[in-house]
């Protein structure tokens, strides 16, 4: 964090971010093993449609090429905030995280939109074992979006009010990391969901 | 809809007296607890002084003292089922089945979640920032959410006494019968929320004490210099960190099948029920080690400190330790050889599995060699390690044997196997816990626990051990299978009642250990730790006050060799009084931790019985909570280097009236290490 201007961190701060920076990238490993369950689950189970849709029926390439684009984008102008932040331009970050806001939140009303026209079509997660893994897994990475978007809006509020102090900065690090952690799954999901459904 | 979900009237356990007499103890004993506090004015100082707490040292003793709890009722529930199976030839016995049934799932899931699961992360938190001098954990407060993250899973299984019944479906709840469609009712949720709440208090105590132990050493304390035990929380929390995301996703799934009418697990419509026991043993397995380290750390430092002796052979008990904790998730398929898999598959894992005890076998030629010519001092923890080292080979030979997949066809669901398991848990888990309990109670508390009813309760849980489950293997070779309510079998009889006759014995250990802490307050004046250094101990936790400052060291050690407290003895520099004292700074005491552990404790239950508006609204204090905590930049404070002082100088002044080592009375004491045998 000492690339931050115009900010002096005491030694022990630095630590302390530095623990907190490390504590987060374990969590981000654990939260991974937690995916790869539910990839390897859904990797068993999507031959599993029990006479119902199979993903053919159900994946629409455009809705997921519109998804992808805009946690992508959402990831890239996060990337612009975090440049900001360490320029220490209070205003500029505040209008990045917000951009971010706006396309991952895109992001989800395609996703909730996806799911629910899925579930008219009689295409739920009650319809078969394929389309419990595929609800679970795109379901957890969207709830974790979620998670996501409280904590840019918290950030958000926290800069306003706070300024880009040192554990302000810090927080939004952290936050960067879960962010493009969000963008690496989606990727994934992408490859292993979408690509070999419609193909 | 309706507020209270499914919830009834006739969820009040009054269909049957020994269910009601259940709810009733748990209750009452709720009662009198909160009684003894008001009675002795104590609300104000739990809630400042421990609920409130950060302190690793105080969020470790409400973790032991949770334990101990759960392991009074995890003991009944044995005590229950040894029994009925003593009578319950040809006859019902006392328990219908499906009473019977709830109590082998709640004895397999207390112990293991809620004795010893809070009993590991107890004695980690106690004692790890201390070993490596450090003045707290990495994450103080996120200690704290876990600390009542854990509370709030064992006050679900509780609860389940008293407000509907618990899971029928054993401590591993296998689909498709805990599926919703052969097992509907709260039961199996039950079991599935309060294991998936404290496996989140589990997964960041995991990255707590890997974050603690890599970052927060004290000068000098490089990591081939680190304590046994030390070295062991840190191999388990790597497994903690990488095995439990598996249990998160099967009880997830397991939850979304039951409630929201998902497929992963059922008969039709495309479920794949082999992908749950997969899954959950996948963590299961791990699991089994996250438990038995650091019981294997405690080990090592008792049997070093009790034969006066250099432990032997650090390096291969660390390369050991490593050399499980990776093994140790090659070999979670022989949880299930029978499930179908085909012969390569099933010969992988069981060639894994015997290959796991390799290490294994490494570490007790080590404790072995490390009491080879030591001058050995027979304390209750030392009574507790070598009880341990000749009754967890016996579990070890009967494991291979298990590790073979045509044994282990024949052995399948049998008493063998359940012989085996207690085999390994009762002596590697739970003695080596006891053993730490004894062992480190002056460091928590300042005096030491009475050795006469410490030395009862091990000959007790030995003798009674051995009588209680012995007879099982012997069961599992004439072909019992595992729980059954009843039976219609003569010959099985009489084993069944000398594993009674252990039971009651073990009873016994269980009524010394109660007894061994009245008798220890009663008489604390007498055996007051006044050095901080009660048994000549050879790491860095015996270098602090008993109990220990809140800051633990109010000059950081320099750490220069591997047994850093002994190496200072030698060079006596020990005791030494530095010339000024600094500031310190300190986290504050919260409350949100504790909140955010009742909020869990809701939502839980919240789920369990469908009152979504409830559970809507405890996730919402849960994330206001962590808001309100992550907008907070004001959480230290500084403790004046005056105020240290104050302590450190009362600290000496105790020091100067000690003798200089109490050990010097024991017969045997050397006062210096005897010198490594030539081998």
């Amino acid at each position: 964090m000492s690339s931050i201007a115009d900010m002096t961190i005491s030694p022990r701060d630095a630590e302390r971010y530095e623990e907190k920076d490390f504590g987060f990238w374990l969590y981000l490993m654990s939260d991974a093993v937690i995916f790869a369950c539910l990839f390897a689950t859904y990797l068993v189970m999507v031959g599993n449609a029990a006479g119902g849709p199979t993903p053919k029926d159900v994946f629409e390439l455009d809705r997921a090429a519109a998804e992808t684009a805009l946690l992508l984008l959402s990831s890239t102008t996060f990337g612009i905030a975090a440049v900001a932040l360490s320029a220490g331009e209070r205003g500029k970050v505040l209008m990045w995280l917000a951009i971010t806001f706006v396309l991952g939140a895109g992001f989800i009303f395609l996703e909730i939109g996806e799911f629910r026209g899925m579930i008219a079509e009689g295409a739920g997660p009650d319809r078969s074992g394929f389309l419990s893994a595929f609800f679970t897994l795109v379901g957890t990475h969207g709830f974790h979006v979620s998670v996501g978007l409280v904590w840019i809006l918290v950030m958000i509020g926290q800069v306003f009010v706070k300024g880009l102090t040192a554990p302000v900065a810090s927080r939004l690090m952290r936050l960067g990391l879960f962010w493009h952690f969000l963008d690496i799954i989606w990727v994934v999901i992408f490859s292993v969901v979408y690509l070999p459904g419609l193909m | 809809m309706d507020i209270f979900g499914r919830l009834t009237i006739e969820s009040l356990p009054f269909y049957s007296a020994v269910a009601a007499s259940g709810a009733a103890v748990t209750v009452l004993g709720g009662l009198a607890v909160a009684g003894a506090i008001t009675y002795f004015g104590a609300w104000r100082m739990v809630m400042t002084q421990w609920v409130s707490s950060v302190d690793h040292k105080k969020i470790g003793i409400m973790y032991i003292m949770l334990a101990l709890v759960m392991l009074v009722r995890g003991f009944v529930d044995a005590a229950m089922m040894r029994s009925q199976q003593a009578i319950a030839y040809n006859s019902d016995g006392y328990l219908p089945p499906d009473h019977f049934d709830q109590i082998f799932s709640s004895h397999g899931t207390i112990m293991i979640f809620f004795m010893a699961m809070p009993f590991l992360s107890g004695l980690a938190n106690l004692i790890v920032p201390q070993q490596i001098g450090s003045r707290d954990v990495a994450f103080p407060f996120m200690n704290s959410v876990s600390l009542w993250l854990t509370t709030a899973g064992a006050g679900l299984m509780l609860l389940s006494l008293v407000i509907g019944k618990f899971s029928t479906a054993g401590w591993t709840g296998y689909p498709p019968y805990s599926g919703v469609e052969y097992t509907p009712g709260v039961g199996v949720d039950y079991w599935l929320w309060m294991v998936f709440i404290a496996g989140f208090g589990t997964t960041m105590t995991g990255i707590n004490f890997l974050v603690t132990i890599l970052k927060n050493r004290a000068p000098g304390m490089t990591m081939f210099r680190l304590p046994l035990f030390t070295w062991t929380i840190f191999v388990t929390s790597v497994l903690i960190i990488f095995a439990f995301p598996a249990l998160t996703v099967a009880t997830g799934m397991l939850i979304l099948d039951r409630n929201f009418g998902f497929h992963f697990f059922t008969n039709a419509m495309g479920g794949n029920m082999m992908n749950y026991i997969n899954l959950f043993w996948l963590w299961g397995h791990p699991e089994v080690y996250i438990l038995i380290l650091p019981a294997f750390g405690v080990f090592s430092e008792v049997v070093s400190v009790f034969s006066q002796k250099r432990l032997f052979g650090y390096v291969s008990l660390v390369c050991a330790t490593m050399a499980i904790g990776l093994l140790s998730f090659t070999v979670w398929l022989h949880h299930f050889f029978t499930m179908g898999s085909s012969a390569r598959v099933n010969s992988f894992f069981g060639t894994m599995t015997t290959i796991i005890s390799v290490p294994t076998g490494v570490k007790v030629f080590d404790w072995l060699l490390t009491m080879y010519r030591g001058r050995i001092i027979f304390k209750p923890p030392m009574l507790f390690t070598i009880g341990f080292l000749v009754t967890f080979v016996i579990g070890g030979l009967s494991g291979v044997l298990l590790a073979l997949p045509p044994i282990d066809y024949l052995m399948h669901n049998t008493t063998f196997l359940v012989a085996h398991f207690h085999n390994m848990i009762i002596p590697g888990v739970l003695f080596g816990y006891l053993a730490g309990y004894m062992y480190w109670f002056p460091k928590a508390f300042g005096f030491k626990l009475n050795e006469k009813w410490g030395t009862r309760a091990f000959w007790c849980w030995i003798i009674g051990f051995y009588l209680a489950f012995m007879p099982l293997y012997v069961l599992g070779l004439l072909g019992m299978p595992r729980r059954m309510e009843h039976y219609d079998i003569a010959a099985w009889q009489p084993h069944l009642i000398v594993a009674w006759v252990g039971a009651f014995i073990i009873m016994l250990g269980m009524i010394c250990l109660g007894v061994q802490l009245v008798v220890s307050i009663r008489d604390r004046k007498e055996a007051l730790d006044l050095t901080g250094d009660p048994w000549n101990g050879r790491s860095l936790e015996w270098a602090t006050s008993s109990p220990a400052a809140p800051y633990n060291f109010a000059v950081l050690p320099k750490v220069e060799a591997r047994e850093a407290w002994w190496d200072m003895k030698q060079r006596g520099v020990a005791y030494e009084r530095p010339k000024e004292y600094e500031d310190i700074v300190m986290p504050k005491n919260t409350y949100v931790g504790f909140v955010i552990g009742i909020a869990g404790f809701v939502f839980g239950f919240a789920m369990i019985w469908w009152m979504w508006w409830l559970a809507l609204l405890s996730l919402a204090v849960i994330v206001g909570g962590i808001i309100f905590r992550a907008s907070d930049d004001d959480d230290e404070f500084v403790m004046t280097a005056s105020e240290v002082k104050a302590i450190e100088d009362e600290r000496f002044a105790q020091l100067a009236k000690a003798p200089k080592n109490e050990m010097a009375d024991e017969p045997g004491f050397a006062g210096e290490p005897a010198a490594e045998p030539a081998i």
